[in-house]
């Protein structure tokens, strides 16, 4: 095995570790700060995958933004003495949540990638290949696509956030008619 | 050189983790913190299928830029509402924010 999928394994097997402590750890904070580590380890397979423009973006925008977000919002909600995290019905949860898992294990299992490879290999006129063998993609191309083919989405993407940003404000700021929404 | 099938398994882990804390916890902010969970295992879906499908192109790569920036749009909007949540209900419970109409 060479050295980046050993990376990669690694690297999951952290991810996943740390995915799961957010969901199971009693302190929101540690939850939050979890969720900081995940996504930062996430930004690293990005890496492994030779993503290096999305890597940087996932630990601007996560480690940057979010994390200061997470972090503020949990400071201006202090939590009640005595206070229950998880619904009772948790246990219907984790088991729900295990069946979907398990069902998309044998859905990936199941399909035979090297079939849907040459599909695809077949409309685009290229040899198809089971393994992922990345290609370093440069912000430039990655830029060019964004601002060619995706360039609608692109532009109601501006829209959304532009929305975004108004609407928490306004919902967020002191409301001068207390008690009501 | 990784495997396809090993990159949507581990997706697919981190997306079930993420939707066990979804409909677990009580508390709004968890269940935001465990809705990104769930975006970012689609985004790493994304990334992997980008290597498969489309190598030389980046347009897996974009749709992974669009659900970071989503995310940041849906985190930013969902703690302004549970910022007013708790400034009406003195508490971020989702069960106990059960008013549709005030």
């Amino acid at each position: 095995m060479e050295l980046a999928a050993v990376v990669f394994y690694a690297l999951a097997v952290v991810t996943i570790v740390s995915a799961l402590g957010v969901v199971v750890t009693r302190s929101i904070v540690y939850s939050a700060l979890l969720l900081i580590v995940t996504l930062g380890l996430t930004g690293l397979v990005y890496l492994v995958l030779l993503a290096d423009f999305l890597a940087l973006v996932q630990i601007l925008v996560y480690g940057g933004t979010v994390s200061i977000l997470l972090l503020f919002a949990l400071m201006l909600t202090p939590p009640q003495r005595n206070l229950v995290l998880n619904h009772q019905g948790w246990p219907l949860a984790a088991g729900s949540a295990v069946v979907l898992f398990v069902m998309m294990v044998a859905a990936v299992v199941a399909t035979d990638w090297r079939q849907v490879s040459q599909v695809v290999a077949g409309t685009t006129g290229r040899p198809p290949l089971t393994v992922v063998e990345p290609v370093r993609v440069g912000a430039e191309q990655i830029g060019t696509t964004l601002l060619t083919i995706w360039a609608v989405p692109f532009e109601i993407a501006a829209v959304v956030l532009l929305v975004a940003l108004i609407g928490s404000l306004l919902i967020a700021q002191a409301g001068t008619e207390t008690g009501r929404v | 050189m990784v495997p396809i099938e090993h990159i949507l398994i581990f997706s697919a882990t981190m997306f079930c983790i993420g939707l066990y804390g979804v409909m677990s916890r009580r508390n709004a902010v968890l269940v935001l913190i465990s809705l990104e969970l769930m975006l970012n295992a689609v985004a790493i879906n994304l990334v992997g299928f980008s290597g498969l499908v489309d190598p030389l192109g980046a347009s897996g790569m974009v749709f992974a830029i669009f659900v970071i920036a989503i995310a940041a749009a849906e985190l930013g909007l969902g703690l302004a509402i549970v910022l007013r949540v708790y400034r009406m209900r003195a508490s971020v419970n989702v069960d106990e924010v059960d008013l549709m109409r005030w």
